[in-house]
């Protein structure tokens, strides 16, 4: 073996040999017995417990393996346990729906085992080039699913606009890269840490700071890099727009994370500035775009842009409180957005397409089940109590007046306010309106009932008992390196 | 800070110098004699049959993207090749686990008929 790898490196990477084992095995199986649904949905899950279950081998461990280019501690393996866990929400609740569609489920599965792969690297390097790779593999996975309805022009238009604005922002997070490496002659995070403290910031940090912000902006979708999102987010495929506004922004902002908490403290006064604006900016122009919408998965595209300019509060914290509720927020997110984007799959039925906010009138009196669940995720995503949504605000917003951001909370809170007008629309429009076309009924599979359940259980078990993810998440955050440098520069 | 980039600006100049140069020196010394031949797409070429804007099989672009892989395939491989008996027996599993996942592809764009030429 060559210097620096031992067989070690091997077993670190477990996790993620298996989820890569697993995307071949379900390929193969896709051109070999096509038609089998059931066995490829079977295959992939069972790809994901596999790889849940190996993730939890490394808990409490604090190492770097192959040679410093991944990080195997408890803030990986944490953003680790939400991807795994939505794409596994997302795999349940795309099996009516590739039904109904008539989709090739195989390569469905595939492509997101493979975008599940890029996002665990993203959560576990700590060197600019792997994270740039898991980035990579997670985009390209998403440039094909987003344009899965290949008859659909929608999607097709999704799928070209979310390809080039993404190869155009990846490009710039890369010139922002360069700039860091060139600055520093090191791609390793610890390393650029290390070159770039006890000096004063020269001008090119500042402008790498600059390109990567916007670079990760993107993939977040911060306002104002979030043009791609509405248009993407309600011409893919329904369980794509809920893995898409869950994996994918939970994996961005570990990246984020890592490359301005663990390599740039030196410029934390800078970025933390950066941020500020971006997270009033997102959250508030969001809410406000929010408000008028049609359609129901661009509404939710809006207020998913929101919860990221919510999210952004952590960074602009960027103390160890500040990262830890966000990651409370974050697996809190994960259960209530994906609830109500499972809720809008099953609208979807042969004879009635369902994403539009006039689907959902008189839901209550059709299928009164539905409407309770939405009725709950809608509470959540609005922050009412006793559900989850409330506490990840609560301690979200507790850590920005804790560190001094009192205006930023205020905003918030504001923000939050204006939030519930649109959720609860929803609410209105299932309860108080007449009846839509009734289409065929609501029918929820096995596999949906499994998702919803879950999305449920979380969003009301951490509403009452958030003791048990916090302590996970104040693990997670503690493992990050480079919350001393940030805190003695202020 | 700045003055570090003096040299990348005169080297900027110099190259806008040199282009404006050559091209006006060649427009004084060369002789301008058009003819048929001079004004083909490819003066020493094959001569094109039909006019280039028409529609062709969307298989070219399969093709072409199946060639790409393989194509990057190899010039993955040359390099493994040069320090082969640095990486020795690590180095060779490495290549023929990287080997079978494109195998893997390969066996997936034949079965989806993606060779089939028709």
């Amino acid at each position: 073996m060559p210097a620096g790898f031992s067989a070690l490196d091997f077993y670190y990477i477990l996790p993620e040999l298996l989820l890569t084992g697993g995307a071949m095995v379900v390929l193969l199986l896709a051109v070999l017995t096509p038609r089998n649904d059931n066995l490829l949905l079977g295959v992939s899950l069972g790809t994901l417990v596999a790889s849940v279950l190996s993730v939890s081998l490394f808990s409490g461990l604090d190492v770097t393996a192959a040679r410093g280019l991944l990080a195997v501690d408890s803030f990986a393996a944490f953003f680790k346990f939400i991807v795994l866990l939505s794409a596994g929400l997302t795999m349940l609740m795309s099996a009516p729906y590739l039904r109904v569609e008539g989709l090739k489920a195989g390569e469905y599965y595939f492509l997101i085992l493979c975008a599940t792969l890029g996002m665990m690297f993203m959560a576990s390097g700590v060197d600019l080039i792997t994270l740039f790779i898991g980035l990579e593999t997670m985009a390209v996975s998403f440039y094909i699913l987003a344009g899965f309805l290949k008859p659909n022009p929608r999607s097709n238009e999704a799928a070209v606009k979310y390809f080039l604005l993404g190869a155009f922002s990846l490009g710039v997070l890369l010139y922002g890269m360069s700039l860091v490496y060139g600055a520093t002659g090191t791609t390793s995070l610890q390393g650029i840490a290390v070159a770039l403290s006890g000096q004063s910031p020269s001008m090119v940090i500042v402008l790498a700071v600059v390109l990567i912000g916007a670079g990760m902006g993107f993939k977040i979708a911060a306002v104002p890099f979030h043009m791609w999102a509405p248009d993407v987010y309600e011409g893919a495929p329904t369980p794509v727009t809920a893995f898409l506004s869950v994996g994918s922004k939970a994996a961005s902002f570990a990246m984020l994370l890592r490359i301005f908490v663990e390599a740039l403290p030196a410029v934390a006064a800078d970025w933390s500035a950066l941020f500020w604006v971006l997270a009033v900016l997102t959250m508030t122009l969001g809410n406000i775009a929010a408000l008028t919408q049609s359609n129901l998965k661009r509404m939710l595209a809006y207020s998913s842009i929101a919860h990221a300019g919510y999210l952004l509060i952590g960074v602009v914290v960027g103390t160890e409180r500040g990262v830890a509720s966000m990651l409370v927020y974050l697996g809190v997110y994960l259960f209530m957005q994906l609830g109500a984007f499972a809720i809008v799959v099953a609208m979807r039925r042969s004879d009635v397409v369902g994403d539009e906010l006039k689907d959902l009138g008189g839901l209550f009196r059709r299928s009164p089940a539905a409407a309770f669940m939405m009725l709950l995720f809608m509470l959540s995503l609005g922050g009412i109590p006793p559900t989850a949504g409330f506490m990840g605000k609560v301690w979200l917003f507790g850590a920005a007046v804790d560190a001094g951001f009192v205006w930023l909370a205020v905003i918030a809170v504001a923000n939050s306010a204006v939030s519930l007008y649109y959720y609860l629309r929803v609410v209105v429009f299932m309860w108080m309106h007449e009846d839509a076309q009734p289409g065929s009924p609501l029918v929820f599979g096995p596999a949906m009932t499994v998702a919803l359940g879950i999305a449920i259980l979380g969003t009301v078990v951490f509403g009452i008992y958030p003791q048990l993810l916090f302590e996970q998440a104040q693990a997670a955050a503690g493992t990050l390196e480079g919350f001393s440098a940030t805190v003695a520069l202020r | 800070m700045l003055d570090a980039y003096i040299p990348v600006l005169l080297f900027v100049l110099v190259a806008i110098g040199f282009a404006i140069f050559t091209l006006m020196v060649s427009s004084l010394v060369q002789s301008s004699r058009y003819n048929r031949v001079k004004l083909e797409p490819y003066e020493c070429g094959i001569e094109p049959v039909t006019d280039a804007r028409d529609r062709y099989s969307v298989r070219y672009y399969l093709i072409a993207m199946l060639f790409v892989i393989f194509d990057v395939e190899t010039v993955f491989m040359f390099p493994w090749a040069v320090i082969m008996d640095e990486l020795a027996l690590f180095g060779l599993i490495e290549m023929l686990v990287f080997l079978f996942i494109l195998v893997l592809g390969y066996v997936y764009a034949w079965r989806k008929g993606a060779l089939e030429w028709a």
